[in-house]
Protein backbone atom coordinates (compact mmCIF):
# COMPACT_ATOMS: atom_id res chain seq x y z
CA UNK A 1 0.00 0.00 0.00
CA UNK A 2 1.53 3.28 -1.13
CA UNK A 3 1.21 5.93 1.60
CA UNK A 4 -1.45 8.58 1.12
CA UNK A 5 1.10 11.37 1.43
CA UNK A 6 2.85 10.27 -1.79
CA UNK A 7 -0.35 10.71 -3.75
CA UNK A 8 -1.10 14.05 -2.15
CA UNK A 9 2.37 15.47 -2.83
CA UNK A 10 2.23 14.14 -6.38
CA UNK A 11 -1.10 15.84 -7.01
CA UNK A 12 0.29 19.07 -5.55
CA UNK A 13 3.24 18.79 -7.92
CA UNK A 14 0.98 18.26 -10.94
CA UNK A 15 -1.15 21.24 -9.94
CA UNK A 16 1.97 23.41 -9.58
CA UNK A 17 3.26 22.36 -13.00
CA UNK A 18 -0.09 23.40 -14.44
CA UNK A 19 0.07 26.79 -12.70
CA UNK A 20 3.65 27.28 -13.90
CA UNK A 21 2.70 26.52 -17.48
CA UNK A 22 -0.25 28.87 -17.29
CA UNK A 23 1.96 31.69 -16.05
CA UNK A 24 4.91 31.15 -18.36
CA UNK A 25 3.44 30.21 -21.73
CA UNK A 26 1.92 32.70 -24.19
CA UNK A 27 0.18 30.25 -26.50
CA UNK A 28 -3.57 30.10 -25.80
CA UNK A 29 -3.86 26.39 -26.59
CA UNK A 30 -0.99 25.40 -24.30
CA UNK A 31 -2.38 27.60 -21.53
CA UNK A 32 -5.67 25.77 -21.94
CA UNK A 33 -3.91 22.41 -21.64
CA UNK A 34 -2.28 23.65 -18.44
CA UNK A 35 -5.75 24.28 -17.03
CA UNK A 36 -6.53 20.62 -17.75
CA UNK A 37 -3.34 19.68 -15.90
CA UNK A 38 -4.48 21.66 -12.87
CA UNK A 39 -7.89 19.96 -12.95
CA UNK A 40 -6.12 16.61 -13.06
CA UNK A 41 -4.02 17.45 -10.03
CA UNK A 42 -7.19 18.20 -8.09
CA UNK A 43 -8.82 15.01 -9.38
CA UNK A 44 -5.92 12.89 -8.16
CA UNK A 45 -6.16 14.57 -4.76
CA UNK A 46 -9.88 13.80 -4.47
CA UNK A 47 -9.52 10.18 -5.58
CA UNK A 48 -6.70 9.47 -3.14
CA UNK A 49 -8.67 10.96 -0.25
CA UNK A 50 -11.76 8.97 -1.30
CA UNK A 51 -9.61 5.83 -1.09
CA UNK A 52 -8.34 6.88 2.32
CA UNK A 53 -11.78 7.43 3.83
CA UNK A 54 -13.44 4.56 1.98
CA UNK A 55 -16.18 6.86 0.71
CA UNK A 56 -17.50 7.19 -2.82
CA UNK A 57 -18.20 10.93 -2.54
CA UNK A 58 -14.76 11.97 -3.74
CA UNK A 59 -15.07 9.84 -6.84
CA UNK A 60 -18.47 11.34 -7.65
CA UNK A 61 -16.87 14.77 -7.37
CA UNK A 62 -14.18 13.72 -9.82
CA UNK A 63 -16.85 12.45 -12.20
CA UNK A 64 -18.62 15.82 -12.07
CA UNK A 65 -15.32 17.69 -12.50
CA UNK A 66 -14.65 15.68 -15.66
CA UNK A 67 -18.06 16.72 -17.01
CA UNK A 68 -17.31 20.35 -16.26
CA UNK A 69 -13.88 19.97 -17.88
CA UNK A 70 -15.48 18.62 -21.04
CA UNK A 71 -17.94 21.52 -21.21
CA UNK A 72 -15.16 23.99 -20.47
CA UNK A 73 -12.94 22.53 -23.18
CA UNK A 74 -15.72 22.76 -25.78
CA UNK A 75 -16.60 26.38 -25.01
CA UNK A 76 -12.98 27.49 -24.51
CA UNK A 77 -11.81 25.98 -27.77
CA UNK A 78 -14.72 27.63 -29.59
CA UNK A 79 -13.62 30.97 -28.12
CA UNK A 80 -10.05 30.29 -29.27
CA UNK A 81 -11.32 29.57 -32.80
CA UNK A 82 -13.35 32.80 -32.82
CA UNK A 83 -10.30 34.70 -31.58
CA UNK A 84 -8.09 33.13 -34.24
CA UNK A 85 -10.55 34.10 -36.98
CA UNK A 86 -10.37 37.73 -35.94
CA UNK A 87 -6.68 38.13 -35.16
CA UNK A 88 -4.97 35.31 -37.07
CA UNK A 89 -2.99 34.49 -33.96
CA UNK A 90 -3.11 32.20 -30.94
CA UNK A 91 -0.97 34.37 -28.71
CA UNK A 92 -2.36 35.95 -25.54
CA UNK A 93 -0.40 39.14 -26.21
CA UNK A 94 -2.78 39.82 -29.10
CA UNK A 95 -5.79 39.70 -26.79
CA UNK A 96 -5.63 43.46 -26.24
CA UNK A 97 -8.98 44.73 -27.51
CA UNK A 98 -10.03 45.92 -24.05
CA UNK A 99 -6.64 47.41 -23.27
CA UNK A 100 -6.84 51.16 -22.88
CA UNK B 1 5.06 -4.39 -6.66
CA UNK B 2 2.49 -1.71 -5.97
CA UNK B 3 5.31 0.71 -5.15
CA UNK B 4 7.01 -0.10 -8.43
CA UNK B 5 3.86 0.58 -10.46
CA UNK B 6 3.21 3.75 -8.48
CA UNK B 7 6.69 5.13 -9.08
CA UNK B 8 6.71 4.29 -12.78
CA UNK B 9 3.29 5.92 -13.28
CA UNK B 10 4.25 8.91 -11.13
CA UNK B 11 7.49 9.49 -13.05
CA UNK B 12 5.69 9.26 -16.40
CA UNK B 13 3.01 11.63 -15.09
CA UNK B 14 5.48 14.26 -13.86
CA UNK B 15 7.76 14.11 -16.90
CA UNK B 16 4.85 14.24 -19.36
CA UNK B 17 3.36 17.19 -17.45
CA UNK B 18 6.66 19.08 -17.58
CA UNK B 19 6.98 18.33 -21.28
CA UNK B 20 3.46 19.71 -21.88
CA UNK B 21 4.72 23.00 -20.50
CA UNK B 22 8.10 23.18 -22.24
CA UNK B 23 7.23 21.95 -25.75
CA UNK B 24 7.04 24.74 -28.31
CA UNK B 25 4.73 22.94 -30.70
CA UNK B 26 1.14 22.70 -29.36
CA UNK B 27 0.63 19.31 -31.05
CA UNK B 28 3.52 17.84 -29.04
CA UNK B 29 2.07 19.40 -25.89
CA UNK B 30 -1.29 17.76 -26.57
CA UNK B 31 0.30 14.35 -27.16
CA UNK B 32 2.28 14.57 -23.92
CA UNK B 33 -0.90 15.59 -22.12
CA UNK B 34 -2.51 12.37 -23.37
CA UNK B 35 0.45 10.43 -21.94
CA UNK B 36 0.02 12.22 -18.62
CA UNK B 37 -3.71 11.41 -18.54
CA UNK B 38 -3.04 7.72 -19.20
CA UNK B 39 -0.42 7.62 -16.42
CA UNK B 40 -3.00 9.17 -14.13
CA UNK B 41 -5.50 6.48 -15.10
CA UNK B 42 -2.97 3.91 -13.81
CA UNK B 43 -2.83 5.80 -10.51
CA UNK B 44 -6.63 5.71 -10.34
CA UNK B 45 -6.49 1.94 -10.76
CA UNK B 46 -4.03 1.72 -7.88
CA UNK B 47 -6.50 3.72 -5.79
CA UNK B 48 -9.36 1.27 -6.51
CA UNK B 49 -11.16 3.78 -8.74
CA UNK B 50 -11.68 1.43 -11.67
CA UNK B 51 -14.67 3.25 -13.13
CA UNK B 52 -12.87 6.59 -13.06
CA UNK B 53 -9.78 5.08 -14.68
CA UNK B 54 -11.87 3.90 -17.63
CA UNK B 55 -13.71 7.24 -17.83
CA UNK B 56 -10.39 9.07 -17.66
CA UNK B 57 -9.11 7.26 -20.73
CA UNK B 58 -12.35 7.30 -22.74
CA UNK B 59 -13.56 10.81 -21.96
CA UNK B 60 -10.37 12.71 -21.16
CA UNK B 61 -7.68 11.09 -23.27
CA UNK B 62 -10.21 10.12 -25.92
CA UNK B 63 -12.83 12.80 -26.36
CA UNK B 64 -11.42 16.00 -24.87
CA UNK B 65 -7.91 15.58 -26.25
CA UNK B 66 -9.24 14.72 -29.70
CA UNK B 67 -11.13 18.01 -29.53
CA UNK B 68 -7.87 19.78 -28.68
CA UNK B 69 -6.04 18.13 -31.56
CA UNK B 70 -8.88 18.99 -33.95
CA UNK B 71 -8.69 22.63 -32.98
CA UNK B 72 -4.90 22.70 -33.28
CA UNK B 73 -5.14 21.27 -36.77
CA UNK B 74 -8.01 23.63 -37.63
CA UNK B 75 -5.95 26.64 -36.63
CA UNK B 76 -2.99 25.27 -38.60
CA UNK B 77 -0.38 27.37 -36.83
CA UNK B 78 2.84 27.99 -38.73
CA UNK B 79 6.19 27.95 -36.97
CA UNK B 80 6.38 31.74 -36.75
CA UNK B 81 2.82 31.94 -35.40
CA UNK B 82 3.81 30.12 -32.23
CA UNK B 83 4.75 33.61 -31.16
CA UNK B 84 7.42 34.92 -28.87
CA UNK B 85 7.50 32.68 -25.84
CA UNK B 86 8.83 33.11 -22.34
CA UNK B 87 9.76 36.66 -21.62
CA UNK B 88 12.50 36.78 -19.03
CA UNK B 89 10.67 38.67 -16.28
CA UNK B 90 7.50 36.64 -16.80
CA UNK B 91 9.39 33.35 -16.54
CA UNK B 92 11.20 34.53 -13.44
CA UNK B 93 8.09 35.53 -11.57
CA UNK B 94 6.18 32.51 -12.86
CA UNK B 95 8.79 30.09 -11.55
CA UNK B 96 9.10 32.01 -8.29
CA UNK B 97 5.36 31.88 -7.76
CA UNK B 98 5.21 28.19 -8.69
CA UNK B 99 7.95 27.30 -6.19
CA UNK B 100 6.18 29.26 -3.46
CA UNK B 101 2.91 27.54 -4.32
CA UNK B 102 4.54 24.12 -4.24
CA UNK B 103 6.07 24.80 -0.83
CA UNK B 104 2.74 26.05 0.48
CA UNK B 105 0.85 23.03 -0.85
CA UNK B 106 3.45 20.71 0.68
CA UNK B 107 3.07 22.47 4.01
CA UNK B 108 -0.72 22.26 3.91
CA UNK B 109 -0.62 18.56 3.05
CA UNK B 110 1.91 17.89 5.80
CA UNK B 111 -0.12 19.71 8.45
CA UNK B 112 -3.36 18.15 7.23
CA UNK B 113 -1.88 14.64 7.28
CA UNK B 114 -0.69 15.02 10.86
CA UNK B 115 -4.31 15.63 11.94
CA UNK B 116 -5.70 12.70 9.96
CA UNK B 117 -6.63 9.42 11.60
CA UNK B 118 -3.84 6.99 10.79
CA UNK B 119 -5.80 3.87 9.91
CA UNK B 120 -7.18 3.35 6.41
CA UNK B 121 -10.89 2.75 6.14
CA UNK B 122 -11.81 -0.78 5.19
CA UNK B 123 -13.15 -0.96 1.67
CA UNK B 124 -16.23 -2.73 0.49
CA UNK B 125 -15.77 -5.37 -2.18
CA UNK B 126 -16.92 -3.26 -5.11
CA UNK B 127 -15.34 0.06 -4.05
CA UNK B 128 -14.93 2.33 -7.05
CA UNK B 129 -16.81 0.00 -9.36
CA UNK B 130 -19.67 0.91 -11.66
CA UNK B 131 -22.31 -0.35 -9.26
CA UNK B 132 -21.37 1.85 -6.30
CA UNK B 133 -20.67 4.90 -8.44
CA UNK B 134 -24.05 4.55 -10.14
CA UNK B 135 -25.87 4.02 -6.89
CA UNK B 136 -24.30 7.10 -5.36
CA UNK B 137 -24.85 9.13 -8.51
CA UNK B 138 -28.54 8.31 -8.79
CA UNK B 139 -29.45 8.70 -5.10
CA UNK B 140 -27.34 11.18 -3.12
CA UNK B 141 -26.06 13.14 -6.10
CA UNK B 142 -29.12 12.99 -8.36
CA UNK B 143 -29.59 16.77 -8.52
CA UNK B 144 -25.98 17.62 -9.45
CA UNK B 145 -26.09 14.80 -11.97
CA UNK B 146 -29.18 16.25 -13.62
CA UNK B 147 -27.60 19.70 -13.57
CA UNK B 148 -24.60 18.42 -15.54
CA UNK B 149 -26.97 17.53 -18.37
CA UNK B 150 -28.08 21.18 -18.51
CA UNK B 151 -24.43 22.24 -18.35
CA UNK B 152 -23.51 20.03 -21.27
CA UNK B 153 -26.47 21.34 -23.30
CA UNK B 154 -25.42 24.93 -22.62
CA UNK B 155 -21.83 24.13 -23.52
CA UNK B 156 -22.92 22.48 -26.76
CA UNK B 157 -25.09 25.44 -27.81
CA UNK B 158 -22.39 27.88 -26.74
CA UNK B 159 -19.67 26.09 -28.68
CA UNK B 160 -21.78 25.99 -31.84
CA UNK B 161 -22.70 29.68 -31.58
CA UNK B 162 -19.15 30.81 -30.79
CA UNK B 163 -17.55 28.81 -33.59
CA UNK B 164 -19.94 30.12 -36.25
CA UNK B 165 -18.42 31.86 -39.25
CA UNK B 166 -20.11 35.17 -38.58
CA UNK B 167 -20.16 35.93 -34.88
Amino acid sequence: MVPLSYYLFLSGLIFTIGVLGFLVRRNLLVMFMCIELMLNGVNLFLVSLARKFGSMDGQIFVFLIMTVAAAEAAVGLAIIIAFFRNKKSANVDDLNLMKW
Amino acid sequence: MEFLIFFIAAIILVFASVLVVVQRNPVHSALFLIAALCAQAILYLLLNATFLAVIQIIVYAGAIMVLFLFVIMLLNLKKDEFGPERRKAQSFFGILFAVLLLMELGLVVKIGLSKLTPADASLSFDFGGVQLVGKSLFTDYLFPFELTSVLLLVAMVGAIVLAKKKL
